[in-house]
């Protein structure tokens, strides 16, 4: 690979001149330890965390309260009775997480589904075709971007309210899709961009109607972007706090996952380890979901941005 | 293109690159209609909404019975502006925001700089510092509240043991703090910092990824070049890296900015607020279901949109003076 080829010139350069060589060396050196204890250092700052909440969802609240300081479980006391607990329906003393799972599960999925429907044909228009106002929409998107999501939801919060739709998820589903439009646009776009137009050309030569091009000929070049750009909108949503907080709070059964969590970790009757193991069924799915994935998303995030 | 007549589509339709073009720019109308209409129906019309509640009085209680035009005020400005409260918030929100991104910007080049050559395991780490980032906001601000815990936090527990901590430290619940540095006691508002780290720790894989993607496509023939006239490894990343860096890190910068500046799950989740970490977004949110003055709430609302436009203004301003200077 690389790496190896180039310290060669430097080494050639050496005797050349001392000074700049042996400042060369000492920060060779330096970064290079450098290098490694930064590497270190990240890795452990972004993974104990998650290590945290995995040992701790497995470890009875006694033992975290004996020894709050210890980093590895005793391993003959670990238990999956705090996950049974949490995903244990409310009626049978649990805090039903499982159902809200469902709730989450639907209204991610129905944002993916949605909203994937209504980018796509919206990216492809403003990668391939010529039409008016073509370059007024990104500036648009902006401003979606721009005011504070919290200016966005109080007429919405009001209108809820009006309608008495509060606890509906379908107003939530809306919400998500507009809010992750323009990223989901900006993915697939990036990628559209890359298809040679002759590909298409010859789709139309051949008699395809535009429609037909983009069905039989653009969609399929592009699936592995249309993959990543589902999952990153099935992150989203899943994610999601502010709005479910104020269109679901009043409703516990309509609760997504990530609502649930937040409401019941205020609570002081529900040990910290039963939380923690709450905190690992929803956070679980968007990790696998991202591994699986992690490439592809992160090429379909800065394929645009690498061009400087 | 050629589209001669023998090859033509069927059916009588315009042929030739005019008729093409006018049916391409009506089929992407068409194409683009869905996306326009639900930004219009649940972005572009709320904001619109915002900004006429903001001039109406207008609660909760009597939401319902309101006309659109009902009741209009300047009393929500004149609430809004004449308290104190505001002006605290509005500084808590810049100094949270300045840290926080410049924080999260930071950290991110150091970890795509760490990892710009290739080692084995590299694709691991990477896709591991991204788990911050895409991990749900709920499940991470609640580990760091345990991790921080005064109580059987392992932070205070470990700090006690390995620092030597008289007293626990309440992170997320002590506004004010002080450190001993050198004989003097330094006052630190250590909830907002505490949350300024949070969101460095939360968003630096998103400068990262960024970051990590331009550095792998700068062609390596000039700083090989620069490494044969001499040229140490801080030289070329003064000289060489860091200028072909810098207009994607103004971008995320203002990224970042915007975003944190709006931010409302992090403080809400993690301090709720208190502590002297109340910033803006948190102030509508209470104004809106605390106090149930929608009209209040808009106004406020609208004053912190009114100061991210006016900040960024600024911010595009100088840029595209440095660049008219360095040109």
């Amino acid at each position: 690979m690389t790496t190896t080829k180039l310290p060669a010139p430097a080494r050639r350069e050496a005797p050349a001149a001392k000074q700049t060589w042996s400042r060369d060396r000492v920060e060779r050196r330096l970064f290079g330890i450098l290098r490694v204890v930064v590497i270190v250092f990240f890795l452990v700052a972004t993974l104990l965390p998650f290590y945290y909440m995995i040992m701790l969802s497995l470890r009875p609240i006694e033992d975290l309260l004996l020894r709050p300081d210890s980093l590895l479980p005793d391993l003959s006391a670990l238990t999956l009775s705090t996950y049974a607990e949490v995903l244990r329906p409310v009626e049978d003393a649990g805090q039903g997480f499982l159902g809200l799972l469902a709730n989450s599960a639907l209204v991610a999925s129905a944002s993916v589904v949605v909203g994937l429907a209504i980018a796509i044909p919206g990216a492809y228009a403003i990668s391939r075709l010529d039409f008016f106002g073509r370059r007024h929409v990104s500036a648009m998107f902006l401003m979606v971007y721009l005011f504070p999501a919290i200016v966005i939801a109080i007429p919405l919060f009001v209108l809820l309210a009006k309608l008495q739709l509060r606890g509906s998820l379908a107003g939530l589903v809306l919400v998500y899709i507009a809010q992750t439009v323009p990223v989901a646009i900006y993915m697939l776009r990036n990628y559209f961009e890359t298809i040679p137009e002759s590909v298409e050309e010859a789709g139309l030569v051949d008699g395809l109607s535009r429609l037909g091009v983009i069905r039989r000929v653009s969609l399929p070049l592009a699936l592995p972007s249309v993959v990543a750009t589902g999952i990153f909108v099935f992150m989203i949503a899943w994610n999601e706090f502010l709005f479910a907080l104020l269109f679901l709070v009043e409703r516990r059964d309509r609760w997504t996952v990530s609502l649930g969590l937040a409401q019941l970790s205020g609570s002081v009757e529900i040990p910290t380890t039963v939380l923690m193991a709450g905190s690992v069924t929803i956070t679980l799915p968007v990790i696998a979901l991202f591994f699986f994935t992690e490439r592809l998303l992160s090429e379909g995030l800065t394929s645009g941005a690498d061009k400087g | 293109m050629t589209l001669t007549t023998g090859t033509g589509p069927p059916g009588g339709r315009p042929r030739g690159r005019a008729g093409l073009a006018r049916r391409d720019a009506r089929t992407g109308l068409l194409l683009i209609t869905p996306t326009l209409l639900i930004v219009l129906a649940v972005v572009l019309v709320p904001l619109a909404w915002s900004l006429l509640i903001a001039f109406q009085r207008l609660r909760l209680i009597n939401a319902g019975r309101t006309g659109l035009f009902e009741n209009l005020t300047t009393a929500n400005f004149a609430r809004v502006f004449g308290s104190d409260a505001l002006w605290d918030s509005l500084v808590t929100t810049i100094v949270y925001t300045a840290g926080s991104t410049f924080l999260a910007v930071v950290l991110g080049v150091i970890a795509a700089l760490a990892l710009r050559r290739p080692f084995r395991g590299r694709g691991f780490v990477r896709a591991a510092m991204l788990i911050p980032y895409v991990a749900p906001v709920v499940a991470v601000t609640f580990v760091w509240k345990v991790l921080l815990n005064p109580e059987f936090g392992i932070v205070n527990s470990w700090g006690k043991a390995l620092f030597g901590w008289d007293d626990p430290i309440a992170f997320l619940s002590q506004a004010h703090g002080e450190i001993s540095l050198f004989g003097l006691d330094i006052p630190v508002p250590t909830a907002l910092l505490t949350v300024i780290a949070f969101e460095g720790w939360r968003y630096f894989p998103f400068v990262f990824l960024f970051v990590l993607a331009r550095l792998q496509a700068i062609p390596a023939d000039i700083e090989e070049a620069a490494t044969v006239d001499g040229a140490t490894p801080s030289q070329r990343f003064r000289y060489i890296v860091l200028p072909q860096l810098m207009p994607i890190i103004a971008v995320l910068v203002v990224l970042r900015t915007i975003w944190t500046f709006n931010e409302f799950d992090d403080i809400f989740l993690l301090t709720g607020g208190a502590a002297g970490t109340e910033v803006v977004s948190i102030r509508v949110y209470e104004l809106l279901t605390v106090q149930r003055n929608v009209g209040a709430a808009a106004a406020q609302s609208v004053f912190l949109a009114g100061v991210l436009i006016v900040l960024l203004g600024i911010y595009l301003w100088i840029l595209r003076r440095r660049q008219e200077g360095t040109s």
